[in-house]
């Protein structure tokens, strides 16, 4: 029996496993909008803008594991859904975007909504197709599940003509695919994994810097016996965090330019550092040619151009981490003994030091303005027990959602790490939610960044996704405040949002539940009302709009150079600051 | 130094773009890139001459391998190789000058492909230095258009392997 191209696409969708599609239509989908309207395997989700379909395809895969799904309709809805797949690209996110585009017949003839779907999104796609024949659309989708999920994981764009998905033709579905220019390398190299671990036996000060690549991979049982076992200890990435159990006492938290005091001790001063899953960003290695001076390294990644590109590595693995953690705990179950213990009891006093000179600090007062580190420390501790996913936008926010969440499982975190999306938050909490309508998902977010996908609460109302977002409110785009503060002379360009809506009638006009903190005494309770809202929430928090994120390293600076408190000048242009409230915060800045 | 890469791709629509994107996007240099299908149709052997240090050239190496449409990439500086360009060359001769561009046509091996009157269009192959000199040569003539291929190459086969397989050749 003949298909049509959109039969089609719903009947591969449901082969590859795919329960929830973001989508958002327009002229040239109708047909594939059409045929799912009268099907109810897979679950439309009908987003506000194409940007939301294409970050929730994003959260439903970092919360899931497997491939995001959107479709979105030509020129407009592909533009918008641009940022998506950058964002995906950068942070290796099995996302798979179907576009509309204009009938073959009139590509290249600037018709209506055309664009260039395959040129727009070559550099931040891991591939792309355009489907020029009907023949060929069950072939291509199940290539795009393919590449998408396999390797580095990364987004998949499939560009599908108007009379394609109207066109019939039989439907087969391949069983495998095979591909001559595409064969990721799983197994490392076993001499390669021999070598290393030796390095890790004589290694006096080791250190494991660990990235997204174990969430992927799903490594996180062989990371945790492999850093039982040796006792090293294990600095996560931003991506990497939830890896490895964030209260276990091998943790040293996150490291990088906000990272915590100890990471980036330990990595500065290691004499080997054990990199697995993660790409030497330059949040982490702050300068390059000063960074781990004293190190030996080890690079364990998927990504064959991962491995020096930035960074020079003595011993390169390229393989799956989880494969590879396999066999390297293999040897080493065989050889590890009480000497290494021994070898290494300096390294945890000097580790432990560490620790204790600069521990993450902040400043509550009872009565004083409310600190975002506080709202994010006491969310934490009000929802441990429920295991949350949680999603962040980009900005101070994030940091501190990193430093103090301290999360105990992978693929509980969504944020956005290479492209630093703001906006991302929202619309990716949504996409988990989705996938795990039961579970319970937070969004830690700023007043800034939250504007960027608001739109979204809309979705969140209709589709019945309860996400909680919690709005640390300073005011500012807060993170950029901050690097005016330390290195423009505090002038505050751009960075003052000026006027901010008032987002708990925001949340009402939406339908969904609006709350404010008013004082720091009643943080918990507001927290715990929302947390029992089976609904969408909305908690603005007005939080002291002058704190800054510390530990920090300057960018290009060096990752022993922290700056760890505001410096005195500006301790003393905000001596005032204990009084100051969001409302006056201009007579503040003009003081 | 330049560095010749040769890469093996599919030969489909919108490869070229990846290769040359990747190229561009990185920063690399593109001093050349010459492309044409191979005996087999459904791939394409692409010769690409760029620059850089050990690391930029490792980082092109497996970029161009990570792209899902190369099927080979073999840096051609890691081993012996022979390759050749080709110009055409169209030179403006007047009475005197056309026995001289002759001559010079002549000291290079190279052809006079077409003629008019007033011009000689000439046909040159060999390696860069070769293509410089003659270009050197003729610019006093006047040289109205130039067009260069870009440098194509191949590995050489291992003198030892090639004889081993005459000797195996000859017994059977």
């Amino acid at each position: 029996m003949k298909l049509t191209g959109a039969e089609i696409f719903i009947e591969c969708l449901k082969r590859e496993g795919v329960k929830t599609l973001f989508a958002l239509p327009g002229g040239v989908v109708l047909k594939i909008f059409d045929m799912l309207h009268q099907q109810k395997d897979v679950e439309v989700i009908l987003t506000r803008h194409e940007q939301g379909a294409g970050h929730m395809a994003e959260g439903y895969a970092k919360a899931t594991g497997k491939a995001g799904v959107c479709l979105v309709t030509s020129g407009p809805g592909m533009t918008n859904v641009i940022t998506a797949l950058a964002d995906a690209y950068m942070d290796s996110v099995p996302v798979v975007c179907f576009s509309g585009q204009v009938p073959t017949s009139l590509i290249g003839n600037d018709a209506f909504q055309e664009a260039d779907n395959i040129g727009l999104s070559r550099p931040c796609t891991k591939y792309n197709f355009l489907v020029k024949d009907v023949n060929d659309l069950a072939a291509t989708i199940k290539e795009a599940f393919y590449i998408a999920t396999t390797g580095r994981p990364g987004p998949v764009l499939v560009d599908i003509p108007k009379d394609v998905s109207m066109a019939k033709a039989d439907f087969t579905y391949p069983n495998s695919v095979s591909i001559r220019g595409y064969n990721p390398t799983v197994e490392g190299n076993k001499w390669q994994i021999k070598q290393a671990a030796e390095a890790i036996m004589k290694a006096k000060k080791p250190i494991l810097y660990v990235g997204g690549g174990v969430v992927f991979s799903g490594a996180s049982q062989e990371l945790l016996e492999l850093a039982e076992m040796t006792q090293i200890p294990v600095d996560m990435t931003l991506m990497g965090l939830g890896a490895f159990p964030g209260e276990h006492p091998l943790s040293m938290g996150m490291l990088g330019m906000h990272g915590t005091y100890q990471a980036n001790m330990a990595m500065h001063y290691s004499d080997l550092v054990i990199a697995i899953g993660a790409r030497f960003d330059d949040r982490v290695t702050g300068k390059p040619s000063e960074f781990c001076p004293h190190a030996k390294v080890i690079h364990v990644d998927i990504d064959p151009t991962s491995i020096r590109k930035n960074i020079h590595v003595d011993i390169p693995i390229v393989g799956d981490c989880k494969s590879v953690l396999r066999e390297l705990n293999q040897i080493l179950r065989a050889t590890v003994n009480g000497e290494q213990k021994d070898l290494r009891k300096p390294w945890w006093d000097q580790i432990r030091d560490w620790q204790q000179a600069h521990p993450l600090a902040y400043h509550q007062e009872k009565e004083g303005p409310i600190k975002p580190q506080q709202v994010v420390k006491r969310l934490y501790e009000l929802t441990k027990d429920r295991d949350p996913i949680v999603a962040t936008d980009v900005g101070q926010h994030q940091m501190w959602a990193a430093q103090y969440f301290k999360l105990a499982k992978p693929n509980r975190w969504l944020t956005s790490g290479g492209l630093g999306t703001m906006g991302f938050g929202f619309p990716a909490a949504m996409g988990a939610q989705a996938a795990f309508r039961d579970r319970l998902v937070l969004c830690i977010a700023g007043d800034g960044s939250i504007q960027m996908n608001m739109q979204e609460m809309a979705t969140a109302v209709l589709s019945k996704l309860p996400v909680k977002i919690i709005i640390l409110n300073n005011g500012f785009h807060g993170m950029v405040r901050q690097w005016q503060d330390l290195f423009y002379e505090g002038r505050y360009a751009s960075s003052n949002l000026g006027t901010t809506p008032d987002f708990v009638k925001l949340a009402e006009a939406y339908g969904a539940v609006g709350l404010r903190v008013k004082k720091v005494g009643d943080l918990d309770a507001v927290l715990k009302e929302a947390l029992a809202t089976d609904k969408p929430v909305i908690v603005d928090v007005p939080t002291y709009p002058y704190e800054n994120c510390y530990p920090m390293i300057p960018a290009g600076g060096c990752n022993h150079e922290m700056i760890l408190e505001d410096p005195p000048e500006l301790k003393m242009k905000q001596s005032g600051g204990a009084k100051v409230t969001p409302e006056d915060k201009d007579t503040v800045l003009t003081a | 130094m330049d560095h010749i890469i040769s890469v093996t791709v599919e030969n489909k629509f919108g490869v070229l773009s990846r290769v040359a994107g990747l190229f561009s996007g990185r920063g690399f240099n593109i001093e050349s890139l010459s492309v044409a299908p191979t005996l087999d149709p459904s791939m394409s052997q692409m010769t690409i001459v760029t620059s850089g240090d050990e690391r930029i050239i490792e980082q092109i190496v497996k970029q161009l391998n990570k792209l899902i449409d190369v099927i080979k990439v073999v840096d051609l500086n890691e081993t012996e190789f022979v390759s050749r360009e080709t110009a055409i060359i169209k030179v403006h001769t007047k009475d005197v000058d056309r026995a001289e561009a002759l001559r010079i046509v002549d000291i290079f091996r190279a052809n006079v492909i077409d003629s008019t009157p007033t011009t000689y269009t000439i046909e040159v192959s060999g390696d860069p230095k070769k293509i410089e000199a003659i270009i050197n040569l003729l610019q006093p003539l006047g040289i109205k258009e130039l067009v260069r291929t870009g440098r194509v190459a191949v590995a050489r086969e291992p003198v030892r392997q090639a004889a081993v397989q005459a000797k195996k050749n000859a017994r059977e």
